[in-house]
Order: C-alpha cells, then sequence, then structure tokens
C-alpha cells in the first residue's frame, strides 16, 4: 500500500511536472524537502526526549496508571482483544489524552511509542506467547488500524490554531466554531469508531 | 477568546509541574528516570528519519508539481453540486498530506472570504475535525515496520469524509443558510 503510493506521488509529480514545465521547482522540491524532514527530526528530538522522559515519571509514579483505569472501559471497547496491562495500553492512553487536549507534540512521541508497542504484541503473537490472531510481520494488526483511524478522527476538543487564525483575521467571534467543532468532531470519531467495529466483526478483514 | 488561549498558555508549564512534583512525591528518582525516558524518545525519532525524508520529499514532489491543484480543481467541480464549496477543495485535499501546507491555504482562504462567511465557517470547522491522513499513516506505520495496512486508509477516508459533511451542515447552520 505504502509502497505504491509512495512511488505514486513521486512518478505522478515528476511526470505531471514534465506535462507543466515546472522541472526546475521538482529539483528544488525534492532537496529542500530531505533538508526540511531531518531539521524536522532534529526539532523532534527534543521535543520527544522532553516528553518521554516526563512520561516515563508519570508512569513511575503512578499517574498513567490512574488515568488509564479511568478510561479503561473506552479503552477496552476500542481494542478488545488488547492484552490486558500490555505496555500498550499507557501509550495509547497518553496519545488519546493529549489528542482530546490538543497536545499535538505530545499525542505524536506517545503514538509512535503505542505503535512500537503494537508491533512487539504482533510478535509475541506469533510466537504463540500472546493470544489473538497471527499475522505475518509487516501486516496491520486491528489494533494498529483502528488506533490509526482514531488518530486520524480527530479528537481535539478546542481548535486552539484556527482560533487563533479567526482572530488574527479579525473574526468578531473567533471561537464561535468551539461548538460546531466539537460536533463535527464528534461525527467524525464516531464515523471512524464504527468503521473498526465493523472491520474487528469482520474478522480477517 | 481570551480564556482558551489563557489556558493554551497554562496547560504545558502545568503538566510538567505536575508529572515532577507527583514524581518527587511517589519518591521516584525524577532526573535518573527522565534521563532513562529521553533516550528512548531519542532513539524513536532515529528510527523515522529515513521515513520523514522519503515521504517528505514525495509530498514535496507532488506538491511543487502543481499535482494537488490540478486535482482540487477537478474535484471542485463536482462537489459544488453536493453542496461543498468547490473553494475549499485545496485546503481538504491538501489537508490530507501536510499540516502546515493546509494552514497556508486556510490563512489564504480567510483572506479571501472573510473568517465569518460561509466559506470561512466551513474551512474553520472542517480544519478542526480533520487529521493529516497520509502524514499520519506513513509514520506511524513506519515505526511499527508494517507496509500492509488493511482497511486503516479507508477507515480515515470515512472518518475524514463524515467531519467534512457535519461540518457543512453545521456551517450552514451558524450561517443560516
Amino acid at each position: 500500500m505504502l509502497n505504491f503510493l509512495w512511488a505514486g506521488m513521486i512518478l505522478v509529480g515528476i511526470i505531471f511536472a514534465a506535462f507543466t514545465g515546472r522541472m526546475p521547482e521538482i529539483t528544488n522540491a525534492a532537496l529542500d524537502s530531505s533538508k526540511e524532514a531531518i531539521t524536522l527530526c532534529i526539532t523532534m528530538m527534543g521535543v520527544m526526549s522532553l516528553w518521554v522522559g516526563l512520561m516515563e515519571i508519570a508512569a513511575k509514579a503512578g499517574i498513567i496508571r490512574s488515568a488509564s483505569r479511568r478510561i479503561r472501559p473506552f479503552i477496552r471497547f476500542l481494542f478488545p482483544s488488547l492484552p490486558d496491562g500490555h505496555p500498550a495500553t499507557e501509550h495509547i492512553t497518553t496519545n488519546i489524552i493529549a489528542n482530546v487536549l490538543g497536545l499535538g507534540w505530545a499525542a505524536t512521541p506517545a503514538g509512535l511509542k503505542a505503535m512500537e508497542e503494537l508491533s512487539k504484541l504482533e510478535e509475541d503473537r506469533r510466537r504463540g506467547r500472546l493470544s489473538g490472531p497471527v499475522r505475518k510481520p509487516g501486516i496491520a494488526s486491528n489494533e494498529m488500524c483502528t488506533f490509526l483511524i482514531l488518530n486520524i478522527s480527530s479528537l481535539q476538543l478546542i481548535p486552539v490554531n484556527v482560533i487563533a487564525y479567526r482572530s488574527q483575521y479579525g473574526s468578531v467571534n473567533p471561537a464561535a466554531i468551539v461548538g460546531a467543532g466539537i460536533a463535527a468532531t464528534a461525527v467524525s470519531t464516531a464515523a471512524g469508531i464504527l468503521y473498526c467495529k465493523i472491520m474487528d466483526r469482520g474478522g480477517t478483514g | 477568546m481570551k480564556f482558551f488561549l489563557y489556558i493554551t498558555d497554562l496547560i504545558v508549564p502545568l503538566v510538567i509541574f505536575v508529572i515532577v512534583s507527583y514524581g518527587i512525591m511517589m519518591r521516584v528518582n525524577a532526573y535518573d528516570t527522565f534521563i532513562k525516558g529521553a533516550k528512548s524518545g531519542f532513539f524513536t525519532v532515529i528510527k523515522i528519519m529515513p521515513t520523514l525524508v522519503g515521504l517528505m520529499v514525495a509530498v514535496g514532489i507532488l506538491r511543487a508539481s502543481g499535482f494537488l491543484d490540478f486535482l482540487s480543481e477537478l474535484i471542485g467541480n463536482f462537489t459544488a453540486y453536493i453542496g461543498f464549496p468547490g473553494e475549499l477543495v485545496p485546503l481538504t485535499v491538501v489537508k490530507m498530506f501536510s499540516s502546515s501546507a493546509a494552514t497556508g491555504l486556510l490563512l489564504d482562504a480567510f483572506k479571501e472570504y472573510g473568517t465569518d462567511s460561509y466559506i470561512g465557517l466551513v474551512a474553520s470547522i472542517s480544519m478542526s475535525c480533520t487529521e493529516t491522513i497520509f502524514y499520519t499513516m506513513s509514520v506511524y506505520f513506519m515505526t511499527a515496520k508494517v507496509t500492509k495496512t488493511r482497511y486503516t486508509l479507508t477507515g480515515a477516508m470515512a472518518a475524514t469524509f463524515a467531519g467534512l459533511a457535519a461540518s457543512v451542515v453545521l456551517a450552514g447552520l451558524m450561517a443560516g443558510i
């Protein structure tokens, strides 16, 4: 999937540019984007180290455990075959809480750690150490699909950046969209969850 | 409005304060624990670095070729029939690939049509209920070394379109159409 998507983006881009005479722009875009990626990673390294470091303290102090306990029914509903107390749970919990609060910088590190743990879970399933459907390496588990769809459906309650842009561009009431934003977010998240539930029931998908 | 911005300013220091003070209270060796966690965060980024280079180059090429604008215009002709303003198609399509590029287009739309117009409202609401699909998927799945993503893309699309439909309806209600 990603293989074709990635190759497709590049090939379509270059062919399209050949017809519209934008080849010089392509050269710049390719070089600049690669530099941009590394700059982004360097910035992210700092934030990621800070956040994962803090989360380590929070985990040891038991903050995450008590937070997960509170939203456990929700997690169990979303990830029915995730083993109880699996390390992925705490990262998923952190990711969801950070997303709801609109802390994107905190949601991504937790999300990446959750994906790492979920792929370890798959490894354990392949070795028969944990229960659940066995899949070949490189194939997404139901948990991964649900987790990704949940992230993409957006969980943020207050779109602070949109409000800030609106006020910058002279809105009479920049925060007027908060209610509608929450409603629309609820709709998109509900649609995502519904879809996952249908696919989950479909078994191997 | 001020209240929300105030909260945003407070939330990060507050989170750090609560975590560190709670850690000390629970007699956790806060500093050593932090370093241990920081190290694991550091290596997670190192692992996704090649992914990010590959992905951002592909998106950069596609954007520079003008293909996204072309695609948006093409789709825009159809979406006008179902009530979605064609003016916002580029924004919606770009948002699926890149959040920062979408921000540029969002500000453009605000300048052009006004923040409180129907188009401005649809743009505001839809931007707050969708996320970048392809970026998130690539980075997350590369971290898990997954190449077969099964039903993730269709599910993400379903959620995004549901959000867009809701944005159009809600903006219509707000603008009194």
